[in-house]
């Protein structure tokens, strides 16, 4: 005969050693209670109140997770689905539509628009992946030296040289050591390895984070208006509250130290605890890239109101203009003497940007500064529960942080393919950015860094009208009208919120640069139509 | 001043309650041993290559060929590549929209997941539908996305195996839900009472929990049992007569060291025991590239297939899994080649197999060395690791070791698992990581460590255990089974 206890239960979930809250009894279910039941009289309890074996349904739409039906992202939302099944009959029905290929204009997947990756970091991956290569005469006539050297420096720092093994949970020791190196050389201050944290790209770091920060819709995150809808679902997903900041789009999109505080205050006053700040530099959809004075103001305003700074840095080496410069948080809070006990920061790079693009390799890290050694447990805890992340996209971020230099073999064509790719971007940002000036009713503020173009579009009210007589979003009812007559694909601005009675929508600036004419002719040709439909 | 957001005080509850212990205590103390130089032998997690397996040479091939495209076009390639590597990486860069540097399909590749679902029929004889595999970085990533669309508040209760892979007891905590456990039966080789089911759900609903999910792992870990189609069966049964939705955790399924009972997947079982039952039960089987004689741990790579599941709420979780953009498409193309691997014919075939069989054949050996050497010590009674990649041992402890523990502040198995690391190095993972009866102690341990090894390894565990038994022991009063 068996004997539940209460002890087993402990066993399971092992106990904190401070007291907890009353809210948070075991979440065991304690089998100590009553003797064990005969098996005949389960059935009994079906009937009884307080039982719940007539709500135990199965998993449908009305009894998933509620946060789960609430989250939204749009960037593969609605549009893009539409879009999908648009190329599937495309390939059937080639007369039937006005143009004779879709273009993927929603989301940031360089690659997938033919850019190509990075030769240098390719050799490696490819000789860490099959590493019998190293073994072999014929790979010196297949592969660059360096490429081979570093190949070996890395399978040196792999116990095993086991690729395929489940690495130490925060990414490989040697590879955050290498990462740590580049944080400094381009901080020109100290990195720790230990604080870095690599991740199946920056994502699952900052969901690391929401999770961490969030216990209840009572906990607030800042987060900047327009932003990258990972932070609203994310925020939703954990159950919390997202306290928007609005940028400011007639200066360029600037973030304003008062909206800040304005915002924090709305926020307390409503009961809500604000624990973090979000900012994305560049931005995301916004490209604004901000002033090194801007900077420190937010870095002030985090220290004095005891706000985590989560600083989204995914874009870092993507700027066009000569007038900004990237300048990390880290950086900035350091030059203004501030260090481990006078801010938390938490910094999110991605392997998937830059003009490296390898969205997917999945690969990043968080560089999470600021705070005590028993909360880098607890991060250290969830980042355990699944393991490690893939390797690959380890090795590609350490590349990434500490690519060829001068002298090396491959240094020469690593930059001729690196700055071929930034020129291009610059010069597509531009020739968009002034195609869409153009535009009736159209303003676009300048692609200072990041990605995408996020133009402003002042519809007519016959437009409006239209899009609520459809139950459609204004901004989207355009995309959707401009994906049916292109074969454009764009995210409408309400997939990144703006201030209410604006319409914008977000174009990647990532077409080929023999492309960018066609796309800039049908836009203009579907807008001038869709103004002389709805014009007032 | 109040608490900073980032104080241990303002964290997220369930942050704290959750607990891994796969990579816990025991693991932290094992990776400072090593640092000051001490060899260890780390046996606490599934990690093969990490144990000297070495990986298939066929799939590194394909992957490292799609790593770096411009290889294919140089003419001396097919000096170092065979043939129908390259053919094989022509074939899945030909899936990607841009090779393995663009995100894919948030679900997977398409072209991957209608391998996947070929792959299930010929295991299976019944249809698969690619439009309800999704593909996600690792089998953990799939149990964290379904148990988060199932779990909505404290009163959900998931039906957990005792012990269990702590993946499922630190996700639900992770997640505010509450753990279900059901009893596995040590005396009959872990088996499966559903009676032990029955009580347990009525004793959760008797405290207004709400049992929503039943997880199985099979073949099991820690434990190894592979369940029979009897049992497959009754719990099928059960989840319908219980509306719950059934977790089929068979990542496993490549690892089975007996012929009695061969793997049979839930979804099999299901389809065979025909409507209405096939039509009604709630099924999400997850899969893996991370065992069976892969064991590309490193790579992340899973999938999990939907049975039953509404439209709507497959959508949702399409949702979901896009905020995430992409699985890995490294992996994803490991997880293509795992379940279409070389056919007779293909000129990397005689390879495959030949390396495949022997990892197989190896770990069946290792599987018995490691039982027979643990039931050769007095006081272990080790059932037989059917399947999976551990051995789950029993080890009684005197009164006076358990008496040592406590005046150290350690649960029992944590303090003789810890002794057991600093005398031999090896590095285990205590039982109440996954959970056991009261007062019964166990400890994890793989197969993976070498071969010839192995004899040496399991020498080195009973001297200890003889040295322990003698220091703690009195010859009678065991703890109990």
């Amino acid at each position: 005969m068996r004997r539940f206890v209460i002890g087993q239960a402990k066993n399971l979930i092992d106990q904190t050693r401070r007291p907890r809250p009353h809210h948070n009894n075991i979440r065991l279910l304690s089998l100590l209670a009553s003797d064990p039941i005969p098996v005949s009289s389960s059935r009994l309890f079906s009937d009884m109140p307080g039982s719940d074996s007539s709500s135990s349904l199965p998993v449908t739409i009305d009894s998933i997770n509620p946060n789960v039906l609430k989250c939204e992202y749009a960037v593969r939302g609605e549009i893009v689905n539409i879009a999908q099944k648009l190329q599937d009959d495309l390939k059937i029905n080639k007369d039937a539509y006005p143009f004779d290929e879709i273009i993927y204009c929603n989301i940031g997947n360089p690659q997938s628009l033919s850019q190509q990756p990075i030769t240098f970091f390719r050799e490696v991956l490819a000789l860490c992946s099959h590493t019998a290569l190293l073994d072999r005469d014929e790979t010196h006539a297949l592969f660059s030296a360096d490429s081979i050297a570093r190949a070996w420096k890395i399978l040196d720092q792999i116990p095993g040289k086991a690729t395929g093994a489940y690495s130490h949970s925060q990414g490989i020791k040697g590879l955050r050591d290498a990462i740590a190196a580049g944080i400094e050389a381009r901080d020109g201050f100290p990195a720790d390895p230990n604080d870095i944290f690599m991740t199946d790209g920056a994502s699952p770091g900052v969901h690391m984070m929401m999770q961490l920060l969030i216990s209840s819709e009572k906990d607030g995150i800042l987060c900047p208006i327009p932003q990258y809808p990972l932070y609203s679902a994310s925020i939703a997903l954990h159950g919390g509250s997202l306290v928007p900041y609005y940028l400011d789009e007639a200066s360029g999109w600037g973030l304003e130290i008062s909206e800040l505080k304005k915002q924090l205050e709305d926020a307390k006053s409503k009961g809500i605890t604000v624990r973090a700040l979000a900012v994305i530099n560049p931005g995301n959809p916004t490209g604004q890239v901000l002033s090194e004075e801007n900077q420190r103001d937010i870095v002030d305003f985090c220290k004095k109101e005891g706000l985590v700074l989560l600083a989204d840095e995914v874009y870092q080496e993507n700027v066009y203009v000569p007038d900004k410069k990237f300048h990390s948080f880290k950086k900035v809070a350091r030059s203004m003497g501030y260090g481990e006990k006078d801010i938390s920061l938490v910094s999110f790079q991605s392997i998937s940007k830059g003009y490296y693009g390898e969205c997917g390799k999945r690969g990043g890290y968080m560089e999470v500064t600021g705070f005590t050694s028993d909360v880098r447990e607890q991060i250290y805890k969830v980042a355990s529960v699944n393991l490690c992340s893939n390797i690959s996209g380890q090795i590609l971020a350490s590349l990434v942080m500490s690519p060829p230099k001068p002298g090396d073999e491959s240094y020469e064509s690593y930059i001729a393919e690196k700055e071929g790719i930034l020129s291009s971007m610059a010069r597509r940002a531009k020739t968009l950015e002034e195609a869409l000036n153009k535009l009736e009713g159209i303003t676009c503020n300048r692609a200072e860094g990041a990605m995408y173009l996020f133009p402003c579009i002042n519809l007519p009210q016959k437009a409006i009208a239209a899009a609520e007589a459809a139950k459609t979003a204004p901004d989207t009812f355009y995309c959707k009208r401009l994906l049916n007559a292109t074969g454009i694909v764009l995210v409408p601005g309400s997939g990144f919120r703006q201030v209410p009675g604006t319409w914008h929508f977000r174009c990647t600036i990532l077409p080929q640069e023999d492309k960018i004419p066609a796309i800039v002719n049908r836009l203009t040709e579907f807008h001038k139509s869709f103004m002389d439909e709805f014009r007032d | 001043m109040s608490l900073k957001a980032l104080d241990y005080e303002s964290l997220n509850e369930n942050v704290k309650n959750c607990q891994y212990a796969v990579r816990g205590e025991l693991y932290l103390r094992a990776s400072e041993l090593q640092k000051e130089g001490k060899k260890i032998i780390f046996t606490n997690v599934g990690n093969p290559h990490a144990l000297g397996q070495k990986p298939l040479t066929f799939p590194r091939q394909v992957v490292a060929l799609c790593q770096a495209p411009f290889l294919l076009d140089n003419p001396n390639v097919g000096m170092i590549f065979p043939a129908d590597a390259i053919a094989r990486a022509k074939h899945y860069l030909s899936l990607t929209s841009g090779g393995l540097g663009a995100y894919s399909d948030s679900r997977g590749l398409p072209g991957v997941r209608k391998e996947v679902a070929e792959f299930i029929q010929r295991r299976d004889g019944y249809p698969s539908d690619p439009e309800l595999i999704f593909l996600t970085d690792g089998a953990s990533k799939g149990v964290m996305q379904i148990l988060n669309c199932i779990i909505r508040n404290q009163k959900d209760g998931i039906l957990v195996p005792v012990p269990q892979y702590p993946l499922y007891s630190a996700t639900i905590s992770l997640l505010g839900g509450t753990l279900v456990p059901y009893y596995l039966e040590e005396t009959d080789n872990w088996g499966l009472d559903v009676n032990n089911l029955r009580q347990s759900v009525a004793q959760a609903r008797s405290q207004g929990i709400t049992v929503r999910a039943m997880v199985i792992i099979n073949p099991g870990n820690p434990t190894g049992q592979c369940l029979s189609e009897a049992n497959l069966r009754e719990i099928l049964k059960f989840c319908c007569d219980e509306r719950l939705v059934l977790l089929g955790d068979e990542v496993y399924q490549q690892n089975i060291y007996q012929d009695e009972r061969p793997f049979i997947s839930s979804k099999k079982v299901l389809m065979d025991m025909g409507a209405p039952l096939s039509k009604e039960v709630q099924l999400i089987s997850f899969h893996t590239v991370s065992k069976g004689y892969w064991g590309e741990c490193g790579q992340r790579g899973g999938y999990f297939e939907m049975t039953n599941i509404p439209p709507r709420t497959v959508e949702e979780i399409y949702k979901v899994a896009s905020i995430a953009l992409s699985p890995n498409v490294s992996a994803q193309i490991f997880m293509g080649l795992m379940v279409s691997p070389p056919k007779p014919g293909d000129i990397s075939y005689d390879q495959f197999v030949r390396e495949s069989k022997g990892i197989l054949e190896s770990l069946r050996r290792r599987a018995r060395i490691m039982t027979d050497g643990f039931n050769s010590c007095k006081n272990v009674v080790c059932n037989f690791t059917e399947g999976a990649m551990y051995s789950f041992p029993q080890i009684k402890l005197p009164p006076k070791a358990i008496q040592a523990a406590k005046q150290a502040g350690k649960v029992p198995d944590v303090f003789y698992c810890l002794k057991l690391l600093e005398a031999t190095g090896i590095s285990t993972v205590p039982g109440s990581g996954f959970g056991q009866k009261e007062g019964v102690f166990h400890l994890r341990t793989t197969i993976l460590p070498a071969e010839e090894e192995m004899p040496e390894i399991m020498e080195s565990f009973k001297k200890f255990n003889d040295e322990f038994m003698s220091q703690y022991g009195d010859n009678f009063g065991y703890s109990r089974m």
